[in-house]
C-alpha cells in the first residue's frame, strides 16, 4: 500500500495519456491492413454487363453465361414448362414473388419479361452452389409430385422452373433475377435494364 | 576435468540458465503420473503431425503458385514433376486427416477422464481453440488446390457469413475480397493457410502445454498425484517426464508413423475421404458437381447446418446451431458437475450420456459425407422427408442434449469412492 501513495499522479496521468493515443494511433495504423481485405479496383470493375445470344435456344433448352463470376441461366420454357409452375403454386413457399429477389418488372407469375424466356442467377439462395436443372423427366428420383424444376446438390434444395423455392428447402428465398433486358427479340443484356446501354 | 560436452554445456549455463532450468521443468524434472494409458498417446502425436505438417507445408509452397489460373496446374505439377513432390503433398494432405484423428482421440481421452475439469479449465479452453484454429487452418488450405470441392467449399463456408443479420453480406465480401469465390480469396487464404494461422497455433500449443505444466497432468484414474508426495516434494505416483514418456510416446510415434506411412503408400486419398475426386477437376465457378460434402472431419457439423430448417427467409439459425456447436465445449467444465473425473469411478448416467454422445457424433459424421436423400424418404405420413434429414435432426437435438442437460445428470449421479492412490 505504502508504494500506492508515492504515485506521481502527473507521471501516471501521462502514461495513461501516451497508452491511450498510443492505442488510438494503433487502430488507425490498422485501417489499411483491414481496408486491403475490400475487393480491389479490378475485382469492382469485373462487373460489367454481358450479351447472350439467344436466337437459337430451342424450347426446353437452357444456356448458362457467367456474368460478374456467377452463372446466369437463361431457360427457355415449353407451354408444358408453364403449366408445371403453375401447379407448383401450393407447393412453393413465396408463390407471389414478394420478397425483391427480382427487378420490379419480373414480379409476375412466371417471374420473366416474356413468358418464354426465364432469367435466374444460377445460385442458390441458402448457401451459393449452383443448382441443376431437373424436368419432369427426373421424377423417378425428385418424387411424383415434381412439375420440373432446379435442385441443389449440396443441401437439396428445390426450385420450380420459375426459381420459387419449394417449401421445406433450407434455401429460404426465390433464386434471384438478376436485371436484364431484351437488346433485340435474339439478344439479352444481363447486368443492365436501361434500353440501348 | 570435465568432458568437452559438459564443459560446452558449462559455457552455456553460466551464461544462459533459463536454458537448463527450461529444460528440467518441462523435461526431465516434469512428474507425471505413472499410470498413463493408451489414450494419452495422442497430446504428443498431435505435436509430431504438427511438425509433419510444417515441414511438408514448408517444401510445399516452393512449387506451389497462390494464383486462380495456375494453382490447380502447380499442385498436379508437385504430383508429376517434381521429384519425390508426389509423396510431399500426399504427406500434406494425409497428415490433415491424420491431424484430426489424433485431435479427436485427444479430446475423446479428455472427455473419458474429465482431463477439463478443475484445475485444468484453462488447459481445456486452450485445447479447444487450437481445435477451431486447426479447422480453420484445414478450411484455408482446402482451398489452394483450387479444385471443384476446393472452390464449392469455400463458396458454401463463406457464404454462412452472409447469413449473419444485417452485416453478413458485406462480411463476406470483405473474406472473399470478392463478390464470388476469385483469385483474390486464393491469395489471401494462401497467407492465412502457410503463416498467420500456422503462428498463431504454435503459440497456442506452448500455452497449452505450459497451462498444462503448471497444474500437472491428469490421468486414467483422475487424481491428483500432487496431493501425495514423498520427502523431496516428488509426487509419490508420479515419474520424471524425460525419459519415461519421451521414451514412451517414441513408441507411439513408431506405431504411428508405421499406420501413417501404409496410409500414404496404398490409400492416400482414402477412397475419397482425406481428398475427394472432386477436387481433381479443376475449379468451375459455373458448375456445382452433383455431390458435395465437405472434408470428414468437419461433416458432424455440417449435418448439424443442414439439418436446421430456415426461419424468418433466412438459413442463419443452421449457422447458428453449427457454431454453436463447437462454442459449447468452452463451456465444458462448468456444465459437467460431478467432482470425480474419471469414467472409471463415474456412475451410469454419465457413461450412458457419453456413449451416446460417440454415437450421436459418428452418425453425423457419416450423413455429413452422403447426400439427404441416402436413406430415401419417409410416406406421406412423414410429408415425404427424407430419412437421412429427420435422422440429422434427431442426432443433432441429442448432440445438444448431451451438453444441455449434463448440470442435472451429472448431479444425480451416482459415482463410486475414488481411490487415494493411483491404480496400474
Amino acid at each position: 500500500m505504502s508504494q500506492q501513495e508515492k504515485v506521481d499522479k502527473a507521471r501516471r496521468n501521462l502514461v495513461v495519456a501516451t497508452s491511450v493515443a498510443g492505442g488510438l494511433a494503433s487502430v488507425g495504423a490498422a485501417v489499411p491492413f483491414a481496408a486491403s481485405w475490400m475487393p480491389s479496383e479490378r475485382a469492382k470493375a469485373a462487373g460489367a454487363p454481358v450479351e447472350a445470344d439467344i436466337s437459337r435456344l430451342a424450347p426446353g433448352e437452357m444456356q448458362v453465361v457467367e456474368w460478374r463470376g456467377k452463372p446466369v441461366w437463361i431457360l427457355r420454357r415449353t407451354k408444358e414448362m408453364l403449366e408445371g409452375i403453375k401447379k407448383s403454386d401450393p407447393m412453393v413457399s413465396d408463390p407471389k414473388s414478394d420478397v425483391p429477389q427480382q427487378p420490379e418488372y419480373a414480379k409476375n407469375e412466371f417471374r420473366s419479361i416474356k413468358e418464354e424466356y426465364v432469367v435466374l442467377e444460377g445460385v442458390c439462395t441458402h448457401l451459393g452452389c449452383s443448382p441443376q436443372i431437373k424436368t419432369v423427366e427426373a421424377r423417378a428420383e425428385m418424387g411424383e409430385s415434381w412439375e420440373g424444376g432446379f435442385y441443389c446438390p449440396c443441401h437439396g434444395s428445390k426450385f420450380d422452373l420459375a426459381g420459387r423455392v419449394y417449401k421445406g428447402s433450407p434455401a429460404p428465398i426465390n433464386l434471384p433475377v438478376p436485371p436484364y433486358t431484351f437488346v433485340s427479340d435474339g439478344t439479352i443484356l444481363i447486368g443492365d435494364d436501361k434500353k440501348g446501354a | 576435468m570435465a568432458t568437452p560436452i559438459a564443459a560446452v554445456w558449462n559455457w552455456i549455463d553460466e551464461r544462459m540458465p533459463t536454458l537448463g532450468e527450461e529444460y528440467r521443468k518441462h523435461m526431465s524434472e516434469y512428474y507425471a503420473p505413472k499410470n498413463f494409458n493408451f489414450w494419452y498417446y495422442f497430446g504428443a502425436m498431435s505435436m509430431l503431425v504438427l511438425v509433419i505438417q510444417i515441414a511438408s507445408g514448408i517444401f510445399l509452397t516452393m512449387n506451389y503458385k497462390p494464383d486462380a489460373a495456375l494453382a490447380f496446374g502447380s499442385v498436379e505439377y508437385i504430383m508429376r514433376d517434381v521429384p519425390g513432390g508426389w509423396i510431399i503433398r500426399y504427406i500434406h494432405s494425409t497428415g490433415a486427416s491424420m491431424f484430426f484423428i489424433v485431435v479427436y482421440l485427444h479430446m475423446f481421452r479428455a472427455l473419458l477422464y474429465g482431463s477439463y475439469k478443475k484445475p485444468r479449465e484453462l488447459v481445456w479452453i486452450f485445447g479447444v481453440i487450437i481445435y477451431l484454429c486447426l479447422m480453420a487452418e484445414a478450411f484455408f488450405g482446402y482451398l489452394l488446390p483450387w479444385g471443384q470441392m476446393s472452390y464449392w467449399g469455400a463458396q458454401v463456408i463463406v457464404n454462412l457469413f452472409s447469413s449473419v443479420p444485417f452485416i453478413g453480406p458485406d462480411l463476406s465480401v470483405l473474406i472473399r475480397g470478392d463478390y464470388v469465390v476469385s483469385d483474390a480469396t486464393l491469395n489471401r487464404f494462401f497467407a492465412l493457410h502457410v503463416i498467420a494461422v500456422p503462428l498463431v497455433l504454435i503459440g497456442l500449443v506452448a500455452a497449452h502445454i505450459l497451462a498444462l505444466h503448471d497444474v500437472g497432468s491428469n490421468n486414467p484414474d483422475g487424481i491428483e498425484i500432487k496431493k501425495n508426495k514423498d520427502a523431496n516434494g516428488r509426487p509419490l505416483d508420479g515419474i520424471p517426464f524425460h525419459p519415461y514418456y519421451t521414451v514412451k510416446d517414441a513408441a507411439g510415434a513408431v506405431i504411428f508413423l508405421a499406420v501413417f506411412s501404409a496410409i500414404l503408400f496404398f490409400v492416400p486419398e482414402m477412397g475419397g475421404y482425406f481428398l475427394e475426386y472432386n477436387n481433381f477437376i479443376p475449379a468451375d465457378p459455373l458448375k456445382t458437381p452433383p455431390h458435395i460434402a465437405p472434408v470428414w472431419y468437419f461433416t458432424p457439423y455440417y449435418s448439424i447446418l443442414r439439418a436446421v430448417p430456415p426461419l424468418f427467409n433466412s438459413q442463419f439459425p443452421g449457422v447458428m446451431a453449427m457454431g454453436l456447436a463447437t462454442m459449447i465445449l468452452f463451456l465444458l467444465p462448468w456444465l459437467d458437475r460431478d467432482p470425480v473425473k474419471s469414467i472409471r469411478y463415474r456412475g451410469g448416467y454419465f457413461k450412458t450420456a457419453l456413449a451416446i454422445f460417440v454415437v450421436t457424433f459418428l452418425i453425423l459424421g457419416y450423413l455429413g459425407t452422403e447426400p439427404t436423400n441416402v436413406w430415401g424418404q419417409f410416406g406421406a405420413w412423414m410429408g415425404n422427408a427424407d430419412r437421412a434429414t429427420v435422422a440429422a435432426r434427431v442426432f443433432t437435438v441429442l448432440y445438444f442434449a448431451f451438453f444441455i442437460l449434463m448440470p442435472w445428470y451429472t448431479a444425480l449421479d451416482k459415482s463410486k469412492p475414488v481411490p487415494d492412490r493411483v491404480t496400474m
